[in-house]
């Protein structure tokens, strides 16, 4: 019987690992890695399991202590937290197979509290998403939250300064969340999300329900980072090591896109949200301000990682775009933007990783065209991560931006449409140009051949991890219509 | 009009605090002093769900032989007491952390003020 | 014997070519072979399409769906077999050309050259199969990275400018023509494209049709060079010229004036562009373009850049035929696909015949040349008069037909444009002739012809191209399939 277990283990097997962790570290600090990415590959096996439980039996719903709600806490495993989770898991676990080389030479003989803490807030974020009660959601919220504080003030000098300033805008930002929960408790006199889900109706021209609702917007804004609430980010995904921007910069905001389209399209509905004021209009809004404000933001840096924390701005407001237009096209491009997102970034992440451990910078001015004779297989993905980021066909970013585009036509929502063609062309700038300077001689130098360009690739468990995920973009790209075929079921209304 | 003022006083109270705590976050160039605007930040909050659990003419949620059991109202609302308990267990974990982090900040900078600190970056 | 996979073949086996043209990039031999192999794979496959598509008859096949109720589908209909017979046949003959310009000109990374040529070609042959707007734009943008390499190929800084010019210009297009489609799938249900359109059941607003019409036109027009959107086909001869003679004679702005084609014959369907008037914007746009660049032509003395004008002038035929929404016109209009196809390549191989073996860019040093390149001055030759629309060459056929065409459609206005034009084209050909043959030249002694690999393949275009002028069906019944186009496109419009 795991299937009825199954919410629980999936966050279980990470409190499980974020003990081993320690134990087994102390005696043996080489082994902390391995058991992470154990912990990881298991939670993944466990949301592929779970997921494919989800589309033969439907949902589940795990009781703690076989308490019922409204009375106690629980778990739900449905399509959109088995999306998320599945995302999340699978991707950290590619991501910590990938830390391991850079976290010896970053953080040397640190790995032992790094990966329980990776842990913790892979524990944090599964709970998160698979949580069925508000106020345990913020507990997880702040258990993701405190740990990824950490993981961010490990790397460059200024990184303890980043995750400072990330803690003040985040905690703040919780505890803006914790008293919209307040409003909507004091209201219903519930926090089960599904019960709550059933009363909202009685409650529709409460200015406590819509109060409860925009503090929610702004205070779970702040942790996905949308526009004008974005001022966090990009110092803490630059200064960071590698091994921790590559693991947040793809699961964390997307896990905060999670509870807005959980409060958004569930627990309000989209009539209910816009019942007062056109809340989701204004939420598309600041998305595609801040699409336009990563996409420009973006080619004005030039150091790489910089360049990609900017380039994060701006995709995730694709996917807030996608929840505010609330109808099936824009929620199927949202969610498979989160997907294809996830695995983009951390690729592109991994790739600036790549670039700083063997060239101790990834500063693109400095960029030349012997990378393409010394990381071959790391260019190629990063030629596929980028065009797939521009959004050329087939590769997976191009569909969810089709769908994207579908959806604001569906609505008759031009503006949006013109913000999602004008930042595919921002982002073919910004990428073009790397591109222009891997794969071309200097015209100014004009030398026939690159200098010092043996192969000098990185090591396998660096590099398969990358490639991996590129060849993942082409692969989602030609079976979208099967994800997006699952997504659609999903859409509430 | 009075009535909207005094009827709420404890949700005023809790405004205050939180006005207070985001100008403490917001214009504070010191980090610890930002530090202390994030905690009232949080109290405020915390004293906003104790306040919402009270009642006139009730008890602590503990049994009491003199009320039958059937009168629950007579009792205060336990929940809410018991989520802030762990809300407070979660803000002294952050401010334990943003502590943490400003001494690594110090060690590595000399200072605590934010100007001199984003120029010394710079 | 079943056909339905040979269009998916066609298409792959050029893309299959890269692998081999990358390992074997340190035996140029080889590699070529590998080139040359696919080429007549590629064109014997397409061939075999062609006795089905004279039978109007076509090879459908549905590989995965690349979103839902959206397949991945190849579609070997007529119009596409005339543009995939075209497209590879002339590849051959470009790639035996390559051979010798790139290893006489000594170009460096012949084996990108190569490899980018072949995925073109993919690209192209997917253009002519794509069965629905989604599939096309998947091979559209694949064309657009493929030419990317080409065109910044000397990585020079003016390559490096066009390449740039380049892409803005086309990845715009391209997102543009997403969102058209997506209002296309919108409106309709459907984006297949379908012989007299997808909008016969729909009544949409004159306005909503002029938006999705000019998105269309904003996005197929780049690559059909359709003034103003033209600007990246003169920068982009910054390429080697083999590569300019593919982007011009066969598969970037042909694959351009194709989708125009596409587009209003089976998008939006004759009736519907002439109901809500819409092809008025095509003619007029198409009308200026050509005598607008014609007259820059003249001002061009860079040999390379006159013919871009030229290209970007004989494009607009192309789309005025089609926009004359008669018979004749868009017969006409097709035929021209395949008449400047030969002649232009031609003319762009004898240009980069010329400037390997002789270094010179420009036609004021063009002076008595046509006695070192007699082979090659001759070709050119044909090729400028039959653009001029001299009979028995091709050319002159297809302007015939163009100019029945809009007496078909009771105008005069495009008749007078096509014979201002013809006169323009003699203006700007003729002095180049003139100068070869008749003013004598200087510092040409001790040179003689190009390589044969070059000679040959100038002579057999040009021989085709008279060929064609004479016997229209004689290769591949190539006029009975424009023909049968054309009829189809009207036929089902009737009642």
């Amino acid at each position: 019987m795991i299937e009825s277990h199954l919410p629980a283990y999936i966050a279980l097997t990470f409190v499980l690992f974020s003990v081993l962790i320690p134990v087994f570290g102390l005696w043996k600090k080489e082994l902390s890695q391995p058991l992470a990415v154990i912990g990881s590959g298991i939670a993944a096996a466990f949301s592929l399991y779970g997921f494919i439980n989800y589309l033969n039996n439907g949902a589940i719903r795990y009781y703690f202590g076989g308490w019922e709600p409204p009375i106690g806490i629980e778990f739900v495993y449905d399509g959109l937290s088995g999306f998320f989770v599945l995302v999340i898991n699978a991707v950290a676990f590619f991501v910590l197979i990938y830390s391991g080389e850079p976290s010896k030479k970053e953080f040397p003989g640190k790995e032992m509290p790094y990966y329980a803490l990776a842990m913790l807030m892979m524990l944090g974020f599964n709970g998160m998403i698979l949580t069925g009660d508000l106020f345990n959601l913020y507990v997880f919220l702040e258990i993701a939250s405190l740990s990824g504080y950490a993981l961010i003030a490990i790397g460059e000098k200024p990184a303890p300064y980043a995750a400072f300033r990330y803690l003040i805008i985040g905690t703040a930002g919780g505890t803006l969340y914790l008293l919209g929960v307040g409003f909507l408790y004091t209201i219903t006199g519930t926090l089960n999300i599904i019960d709550m889900t059933a009363m909202m109706p009685m409650f529709a021209e409460s200015t406590a329900a819509v109060a409860a609702l925009i503090l929610m917007i702004v205070g779970i804004g702040v942790k996905a980072a949308l526009f004008p609430m974005h001022g966090w980010l990009p110092d803490s995904y630059t200064y960071a090591c590698t091994s921790s921007t590559a693991l947040i910069a793809p699961i964390g905001t997307k896990v905060a896109a999670y509870i807005l389209f959980r409060i958004i399209l569930w627990l309000f509905g989209i009539e209910l949200t816009d019942a007062v004021a056109p809340l989701s209009y204004v939420v598309g809004v600041l998305a595609c301000i801040g699409i336009l404000y990563g996409s420009i933001m973006a080619i004005a840096q030039s150091e790489m990682k910089r360049m990609l924390a900017y380039s994060s701005i701006s995709q995730i407001g694709y996917i807030i775009m996608g929840l505010s237009l609330a109808n099936p096209w824009g929620f199927a491009g949202a969610m498979l933007h989160v997907l294809n997102h996830a695995i983009m970034k951390a690729c592109l992440f991994m790739i600036s990783g790549n670039l700083r451990l063997k060239e101790g910078h990834s500063d693109v001015s400095r960029f030349d065209d012997s990378y393409r004779k010394k990381y071959p297989w790391t260019m190629a993905s990063f030629s596929v991560a980028a065009i797939s980021m521009i959004g050329l066909p087939p590769l997976a970013g191009f569909f969810s931006k089709w769908y994207l585009a579908l959806g604001t036509i569906d609505n008759s929502n031009w503006l949006f449409l013109a913000v999602i063609l004008i930042s595919s062309l921002l982002n073919a700038v910004y990428f073009f140009r790397i591109l222009e300077k891997v794969y071309m001689m200097d015209p100014e130098k004009g030398q026939k051949e690159p200098k010092d360009g043996t192969y000098n690739e990185v090591k396998a468990s660096m590099l398969w991890p990358t490639t991996i995920f590129a060849v993942s973009l082409i692969v989602i790209g030609f079976a979208n219509a099967v994800i997006v075929g699952i997504l659609l079921d999903i859409f509430p209304m | 009009m009075l009535d909207f003022f005094t009827g709420h006083y404890a949700y005023w109270f809790t405004i205050i605090l939180l006005c207070v705590g985001l100008y403490g976050i917001l214009f504070k160039k010191n980090l610890i002093k930002k530090t202390i605007g994030l905690a009232i930040l949080q109290i405020s909050v915390v004293l906003y769900f104790v306040s919402i659990a009270s009642k006139w003419d009730a008890t602590v949620p503990v049994l009491d032989p003199n009320i039958p059991v059937d009168q629950v109202a007579s009792y205060l609302n336990p929940l809410p007491h018991t989520l802030m308990l762990t809300a407070i267990v979660v803000g002294v974990a952050t401010l334990g952390v943003a502590f943490t982090l400003l001494i690594a900040i110090y060690n590595r900078f000399n200072t605590l003020d934010e100007q001199e600190l984003i120029e010394k970056i710079q | 014997m079943d056909l339905s996979l040979v269009p998916l073949m066609a298409i792959l086996v050029s893309l299959i070519a890269v692998v081999p043209i990358m390992l074997s990039s340190e035996k140029p031999n080889l590699r070529e072979f590998w080139t040359i192999l696919a080429a007549l794979i590629k064109f014997g496959l397409v061939l075999t399409l062609l006795p089905g598509a004279l039978e109007g008859e076509s090879v459908e096949l549905h590989l995965v769906d690349l979103a839902p109720g959206l397949p991945l589908a190849l579609k070997a209909d007529p119009f596409g077999v005339f543009f995939a017979v075209i497209a590879s046949g002339l590849w051959i003959f470009t790639s035996f050309y390559s051979i010798g310009y790139v290893r006489g000109a000594g170009e460096h990374k012949q084996t990108r050259y190569f490899a980018s040529f072949a995925v073109c070609l993919s690209a192209t042959i997917g253009i002519a199969f794509s069965a629905n707007l989604l599939t096309f734009i998947l091979f559209y943008e694949m064309l657009t990275v493929a030419t990317y390499p080409l065109v910044i190929h000397n990585e020079k800084k003016d390559g490096i400018q066009a390449g740039r010019k380049y892409l803005a210009f086309t990845l715009t297009a391209g997102l543009l023509l997403v969102a058209a489609s997506a209002l296309v799938y919108h409106y309709t249900g459907t984006i297949d494209f379908t012989p007299g359109g997808v909008f016969t059941d729909v009544e949409l607003p004159h306005t909503t049709m002029l938006v999705v019409f000019i998105l269309f036109l904003a996005a197929v027009g780049v690559k059909a060079g359709i003034m103003p959107l033209h600007g990246w086909l003169p920068a982009a001869m910054a390429a080697p010229t083999p590569v300019s003679a593919l982007l011009h004679a066969v598969a970037v702005v042909k694959s351009g004036v194709f989708a125009v084609t596409r587009v209003v014959g089976f998008v939006f369907g004759v009736d519907v562009m002439g109901d809500y008037g819409l092809n008025d914007i095509l003619i007029v746009l198409s009308g200026a373009t050509i005598i607008l660049a014609s007259l820059i032509a003249f001002a061009q003395d860079n040999l390379k850049q006159r013919l871009a004008y030229s290209t970007v002038a004989h494009l607009s035929y192309i789309v005025l035929g089609v926009a004359l929404l008669t018979p004749f016109g868009m017969q006409g209009g097709i035929m021209h696909i395949a008449a400047h196809a030969t002649l232009k390549i031609t003319l762009f191989f004898c240009a980069g015949a010329i400037y390997v073996n002789l270094k010179r860019k420009n036609i004021s040093n063009l002076n008595g040349i046509a006695k070192v390149m007699p082979w090659t001055m001759g070709a050119f030759t044909i090729g400028s008069m039959g653009l001029a629309g001299i009979p028995p060459i091709n050319g002159f056929f297809s302007k015939w037909t163009l100019a029945l065409g809009s007496l078909e459609g009771e105008m005069v206005i495009p008749v007078i444009i096509l014979v201002v034009s013809g006169l323009l084209n003699v203006g700007y050909f003729f002095p180049i002739i003139y100068r070869a043959y008749f003013k004598p030249g200087e510092g040409l002694e001790g040179y003689g012809e190009a390589s044969p690999l070059m000679v040959v393949p100038i002579m057999v275009t040009a021989v085709l191209s008279v060929l064609f002028g004479l016997f229209p069906n004689l290769f591949f019944g190539l006029y009975d399939l424009a023909v049968d186009v054309s009829l189809s496109l009207f036929n089902t419009a009737l009642p």
